[in-house]
């Protein structure tokens, strides 16, 4: 019905500034290796292709293999599948929760507020690794949604902070008010009225939340605490690392995944900072 | 001759193209006068008031000439008027008392500024107090946050740090806005105090509250749309002004004891032009209800009779 | 019409709400059908959140208001929907007043979903432009804009002609002109006055004498969150009582008549108010008296229509 006046200005900015463009290639590339590979590369990740072991890159298996003879490149393209996921999943159950306190503390106030203040905190104040160490113990089987929610069940403090002082400040301009005089119920005009108004900003989160799910993933990974029943690009690492790919020299058993992983939310933090530019016109160079 | 304007033109640079916010301005302040500049919102006055100053983008200078004091002022080269800023020219910009640093203390932020000009606090001090005296401010202002203040001290404390110096033109910003109304009062008056004890020459006095000027200013600037409509003393452009912009404005104000039930009050129809593509001539002539042909050239700026300027065909044209 | 009763507003600020800030004390008037009330005060008066809080955006501490003889203080939900068909409010600030990334028509759609949810376009349409036509505004130029395209006059009207959709009787008008350019303020406040005939009853909230006297039948003059005066605006305007009253006469800037040098004694921040007069510490000597230090004057009639709340005026 009624279109938001900045989309078109805002695309064209969008689209014109460096930062966003580099950002915004470079993540579609890894997503299109990430769905294109595992069709076209019809091995699967944990196989055992290769019985002499670990050799670099040869024309028979790009990325080369592991120590145990799996292919690397196979392992790379499912292993950006699962990270792509983590960081969707857990990045929007972050946003989402997030969004959630936020809305309501920034919006209500008063005592509901210290409620949901309290609760962040808590929250954010959390030991997660001993959190999970103590889950890991238990739960025998993990996969990645489980990984997932973990980590978006622990991420949303800081989204919900950043929305909450947003929130604050709009209820307080008159639309708002004006909007009450029509007889909006509350839910109504948080999603009519403020959301709307904060679209860059929850944007914003969400990129960076994509991008902390990632790297929050590729730690627990790393550590041992990963999803136990598929490959990403974390356990590559672990396992690169467990079986000396750092003595033995196998550097394309490593690297791939770490440099996967540093590039992606590199240009994720590229671009927000970009989208930062296009959202706020006075950082806009003229 | 305190102050002289000559065709002065200023643009503001934006994506879609240049502002003509000023345009072709030329007008003189005399000595010991305080004149009021007023007109409405997007009429230019505050830009004047600033080009005189402070000229950085997205301003840009056009084109024009200023003299203060029979000596050229160089306000399109921000490095060239270092020195005659705050020592020859001063300005209290719009809300600059909301805009003193919370976390300093009054006396040490006005030591910083005065730093900053090469002019040696502790030697200013006794000046300093003798002009919180003047304002009936006590001398413990100094020790006090901003925020311990109300608005007319701030106010006060602003207007002696921008006439320390003693400059010869004082601008004013609307300095009584924000004001309560007994604030106000004490603070227009302490400007009038300050001119005619010499504590700063003229004055520029930029609002868009014509029943203040009409209080305190010698005579009276009107602007429309980055033009000059009709400069007079204040008594005649409140009670017999020539221009038809004038004329209707005058006409919108109800001043204490007009009713609507006894007389009902009109106002201007129509819109201000957009200054982007701004129409040629006089930018009034769309809603003039004495325009004709000869409007969409430019009408001079033209004195009629002693200090009574305007620029209008119709009252200020060789016919008139 | 509207009644206020002794209403009084309590902010709770500082650490742990141990300070209390008393926006409004103990106010009390009422305003008839086809009136237009003007409230006067300067910031800090209390001025904008009587405002608010007759429109039931902020709660009130104590005190009850009616409206046509019930008591609206608390109501919600439905009732309170019922109460925003016959009261709404216009705000100072017209570009505030809308959200800026969508069109500014977006008003008109909100009251149409709630509160017309099964009107037809067609009627809806005539209703809309009926509304228009009667602020002043042209359909064809108006609809369809973003608020950045339009003027302050233009908004306000807007936001005029949403309030008369709902066949409102009252309008709270809360320094609706100031921030308007002196060519469109008659105009918008003309408007008003127009509207008395229709019917509507205005609470014109101003800082602004010479306004207040143009449009307005009765008058309350705050000081701090306490009634000082109020009565026929014309006999306040003719014969003002209240130390308060007289200052604000005389210190007001005005085109027909320059200030006379009369003694003015400014507002030191941190006066606190107590038990006693509000005004006493600004108040002339000549009028204070020893009742001043005993308690809040309470209003008292000194003429028809003509109520001071002044120890020192009232012997």
């Amino acid at each position: 019905m009624n279109t938001p006046k900045k989309t078109n200005e805002f695309f064209y900015f969008a689209l014109k500034n460096k930062k966003v463009l580099l950002g915004l290639a470079i993540i579609l590339i890894f997503l299109l290796l990430g769905f294109v590979g595992p069709l076209i590369d019809h091995n699967s990740p944990l196989d055992y292709v290769d019985p002499t072991g670990a050799h670099g890159p040869n024309a028979a298996y790009w990325f080369g293999t592991t120590f145990f003879g799996q292919d690397v490149f196979s392992q790379f393209v499912h292993g950006l599948q699962a990270t792509f996921l983590v960081g969707l999943l857990g990045g929007g159950i972050g946003t989402l929760v997030g969004m959630l306190v936020g809305f309501v503390a920034g919006y209500r106030g008063g005592v509901v507020d210290e409620i949901l203040n309290a609760l962040t905190n808590i929250v954010l104040v959390i030991p997660t690794l001993a959190v999970l160490l103590i889950i890991a113990a238990y739960l025998q089987v993990r996969s990645v949604v489980t990984e997932s929610l973990f980590i978006g069940l622990t991420a949303w403090p800081w989204a919900a902070r950043a929305i909450r002082a947003q929130t604050f400040s709009l209820r307080t301009r008159e639309f708002v008010d004006l909007s009450k005089m029509t007889g909006m119920k509350a839910l109504k005009i948080i999603t009519t009225d403020i959301a709307p108004n904060m679209l860059s900003y929850l944007v914003l989160t969400f990129i960076l939340q994509f991008g902390g799910a990632i790297l929050n993933a590729a730690t627990l990974d790393f550590i041992g605490l990963g999803p136990t029943n598929t490959i990403s690009l974390g356990l590559m690492m672990q396992y690169s690392v467990l079986w000396g790919s750092l003595q033995l020299g196998s550097w394309w058993w490593f690297i791939p995944p770490g440099l996967a992983i540093t590039i992606i939310v590199g240009a994720l933090y590229g671009m927000n900072v970009g989208l930062d530019e296009v959202f706020n016109p006075k950082l806009r160079e003229l | 001759m305190t102050l002289q304007v000559e065709d002065l033109s200023i643009y503001y640079r934006t994506l879609r193209g240049d502002v003509h916010a000023l345009e072709s301005t030329t007008f003189n302040v005399g000595d010991n006068e305080i004149m009021g500049l007023a007109g409405e919102s997007g009429c230019g006055k505050t830009t004047l008031g600033t080009s005189l100053i402070l000229l950085k983008p997205p301003m840009k200078f056009i084109k024009g000439r200023v003299l203060l004091d029979n000596e050229e002022l160089p306000t399109y080269d921000t490095e060239k008027m270092n020195p005659f800023r705050f020592k020859k020219i001063s300005i209290i910009p719009q809300y600059a008392m909301n805009a003193m640093n919370p976390t300093r203390k009054i006396g040490k932020m006005t030591g910083e500024l005065l730093r900053s000009r090469g002019v040696d606090y502790k030697a200013t001090l006794p000046l300093l107090k003798e002009r919180l005296d003047l304002v009936k401010l006590p001398e413990s202002v100094l020790d006090m946050y901003p925020i311990e203040m109300s608005g007319g001290m701030k106010q006060r404390m602003v207007m002696v740090i921008s006439t320390l110096l003693n400059p010869s033109l004082l601008i004013a910003d609307e300095i009584t806005s924000a004001l309560d109304v007994a604030s106000q009062k004490a603070v227009a008056e302490m400007l009038v105090e300050f001119r005619d004890q010499g504590l700063c020459k003229s004055a520029i006095v930029i609002t868009h509250d014509l029943s203040i000027l009409y209080e305190i200013s010698d005579s009276i600037l009107i602007m429309y749309a980055g033009q000059l409509a009709e400069k007079a003393p204040t008594d005649i452009i409140i009670h017999a002004p020539r221009h038809p912009y004038t004329k209707m404005l005058i006409a919108t104000l109800p001043e204490v004891g007009a009713k609507y039930s006894e007389k009902r009050l009109t106002g201007i129809p129509g819109n201000p032009p957009l200054l982007l593509n701004p129409p040629t001539g006089c930018r009034f002539r769309d809603r003039c209800p004495l325009a004709f042909a000869k409007c969409v050239e430019l009408p001079p700026f033209v004195e009629i009779e002693k200090g009574h300027f305007g620029a209008c065909w119709k009252e200020f044209g060789p016919n008139a | 019409m509207l009644k206020l009763n002794n209403v009084s507003k309590v902010y709770h600020g500082g650490t742990f709400g141990g300070k209390e800030i008393h926006a409004v004390n103990d106010v009390s008037f009422d305003i008839a059908n086809k009136e237009i009330m003007s409230l006067i005060g300067e910031s800090g008066s209390g001025k904008s959140t009587i405002g608010k809080m007759i429109l039931r955006l902020i709660s009130i501490s104590s005190g009850s208001i009616d409206f046509d003889g019930v008591d609206v203080s608390n109501q919600k939900g439905a009732a309170l929907k019922e109460y925003y068909r016959n009261v709404q409010g216009v705000f100072q600030d017209p570009f505030s007043s809308y959200n800026p990334i969508f069109k500014a028509d977006r008003i008109f759609s909100f009251v149409r979903n709630e509160f017309y949810p099964g009107v037809s376009n067609a009627d809806w349409n005539k209703k809309l432009n009926n509304s228009l036509e009667i602020v002043g505004l042209n359909p064809e130029h108006v609809l369809n804009k973003f608020p950045h395209q339009l003027s302050g006059g233009q908004l306000q009207r807007f936001l005029i002609a949403r309030a008369l959709l709902l066949d409102i009787k009252f309008l709270v008008a809360d320094e609706i002109i100031s921030m308007l350019d002196a060519s469109t303020r008659i105009d918008v406040l003309n408007l008003l006055a127009d509207l008395r005939k229709r019917g509507l009853s205005v609470l014109f909230i101003t800082h602004d004498l010479s306004l207040a006297h143009y449009i307005s039948d009765r008058s309350v003059i705050l000081y701090r969150g306490y009634v000082v005066e109020r009565g026929s605006t014309e006999k306040i305007f003719n014969n003002p009582l209240h130390p308060y009253t007289r200052l604000l006469m005389a210190a007001v800037p005005r085109l027909d008549k320059r200030w006379e040098p009369t003694k003015v004694v400014l507002e030191t921040k941190g006066d606190e108010a107590g038990n006693t007069c509000p005004y006493f510490s600004r108040c002339y000597d000549d009028r204070k008296t020893e009742e001043c230090k005993l308690g809040v004057p309470s209003l008292k009639e000194v003429e028809p229509e003509h109520f001071v709340a002044c120890c020192g005026c009232t012997q």
